[in-house]
């Protein structure tokens, strides 16, 4: 590993944690806006950790606090896998693992509300996981490889060729992000009919580690809509900034703008449109190359 | 020792209102008064909440699911009653089911009154109540820091004596 990826992966342990968190803040503050409210500080969700790391341990289950912290040590692999340059199809596959952690976490306390939104994460999971790794595959078709780095160092703009790809890419964000109309398994707000979805028995520093652990998995996804636009001009990275800010915008404003769909509608929704956007796009790639 | 007051997650549980009080607590939510300025989210988790607002008084049917619900909530918490009902049992406190205010059942920390309750009372109760989390939490870290203490000691006297 060459001195650059060490240095891209130790900023990244650090840095992603309060760069997730400030998106979160913003997001509260702007959809506050939207609402036509003032909202809460934009460091908001960093007092909400450190509130929930002084809370009394009200333990569910031992196995729970475990299976976060696999979640979690997955999540920053994940990460570092993605910001050391390394191989994206493997860091894709690594996500899923983690996302599964998360599942058990859920499902081993055996509440109720757990139980229901369990499932629902597993069809979640189910949903994203075409999209998700068809973009990989976008990625090898323009590029002819799966390493971050050469993708990264290539010439072209990865979505002139993926717009397609990067658009279902879009859609299963509104998954992964837990945003309406697709918050199915849990949501960032108090109105879901699960109480709080897989989140429900997690209380006090159980909950402080999963929203962490989400915070690092917002920066990477953000990474990979980042990874879109990279080319070898150090400009790109600018332009990389700017549309991951404007996919953001765009999350925030589906998650005001929509009520939440059942999952057999997310179902059909993200399939068909994957089929189509991900399918025509990779035809394409596949005929002119 | 954390400073826990900026984030104060509420859980509201309606007793056996009318309804009036819930609507003036979930007004407090809206545009107008926005809660959520102070770090105030209405969650519905127990485990996740730090103050108990209770609206309305205790009949037979929800006393052991005030006490469950306040059971649930990992300290330190605040209890506060919103409107007459849940102060003293309010007008309905001499039916046959009804048992008074919520601190039949609950140690009641704020007394919010009002019938229903305005949303300026309301917040100016949670604002008191938030103090008092506050502080709660102090002691609550001052007693976990003291007991580690202890148990540090005894680890040590073991090590000592042997």
């Amino acid at each position: 590993m060459s001195i650059k990826a060490v240095i891209m992966v130790i900023s990244y342990i650090i840095l992603a944690p309060f760069a997730g968190g400030l998106m979160e803040g913003l997001d509260r503050k702007i959809s506050a806006r939207m609402q036509g409210r003032i909202g809460p500080p934009v460091l908001q969700p960093f007092y909400d950790v450190r509130k929930l790391m002084n809370k009394q341990v009200v333990a569910i289950g031992v196995l729970q606090l475990a299976l976060l912290l696999c979640y979690l040590t997955l999540m920053i692999f994940t990460g570092a896998i993605f910001f050391a340059g390394s191989d994206l199809l493997m860091c894709l596959f690594v996500l899923s693992t983690a996302s599964t952690f998360m599942y058990f976490a859920s499902v081993v306390t055996s509440s109720p509300y757990n139980t229901i939104a369990s499932s629902r994460e597993l069809i979640q999971i189910m949903t994203y996981e075409p999209a998700v790794l068809l973009a990989g595959v976008g990625f090898y078709l323009v590029d002819g490889t799966f390493s971050v780095a050469g993708i990264a160092a290539s010439d072209t703009v990865m979505l002139t060729r993926t717009p397609g790809l990067f658009a279902s890419f879009v859609l299963i964000l509104l998954i992964k992000m837990r945003k309406s109309p697709f918050d199915v398994s849990t949501s960032h707000h108090a109105h879901q009919e699960l109480v709080m979805g897989v989140k429900t028995e997690m209380g006090a520093q159980n909950l402080a580690i999963f929203t962490i652990t989400e915070w690092y998995e917002t920066t990477i996804l953000m990474g990979i809509v980042g990874l879109f636009v990279v080319t070898s001009n150090p400009l790109s990275y600018v332009g990389a900034a700017l549309l991951c800010a404007a996919v953001y915008f765009f999350l925030i404003i589906a998650d005001n703008a929509c009520a939440r769909v059942k999952w057999t509608q997310m179902l059909q929704v993200t399939w068909l449109f994957t089929l189509f956007a991900s399918g025509v796009n990779l035809l394409i790639l596949m005929l002119i190359r | 020792m954390g400073k826990v007051k900026k984030s104060p997650w509420v859980l509201h549980y309606d007793g056996s209102s009318c309804n009036g009080c819930d609507i003036e607590v979930l007004a407090c939510m809206t545009p107008v008064y926005d809660a959520e300025r102070f770090g105030i989210i209405n969650t519905g988790d127990p485990l996740q909440a730090d103050i108990f607002l209770i609206t309305g008084g205790i009949n037979t049917q929800n006393q052991a699911v005030v006490r469950q619900l306040y059971d649930q909530m990992p300290r330190p918490k605040v209890v506060v009653a919103v409107g007459t009902c849940a102060c003293t049992g309010g007008i309905f406190k001499e039916c046959y089911n009804i048992l008074g205010g919520a601190d039949t059942t609950l140690p009641v920390d704020i007394y919010v009154p009002g019938c229903a309750a305005r949303p300026q009372a309301i917040i100016d109760g949670l604002v008191q109540a938030i103090e008092l989390f506050q502080k709660r939490s102090n002691k609550h870290d001052a007693i976990e820091r003291r007991h580690k203490e202890e148990e540090g000691k005894k680890a040590h006297g073991k090590v000592s004596g042997e």
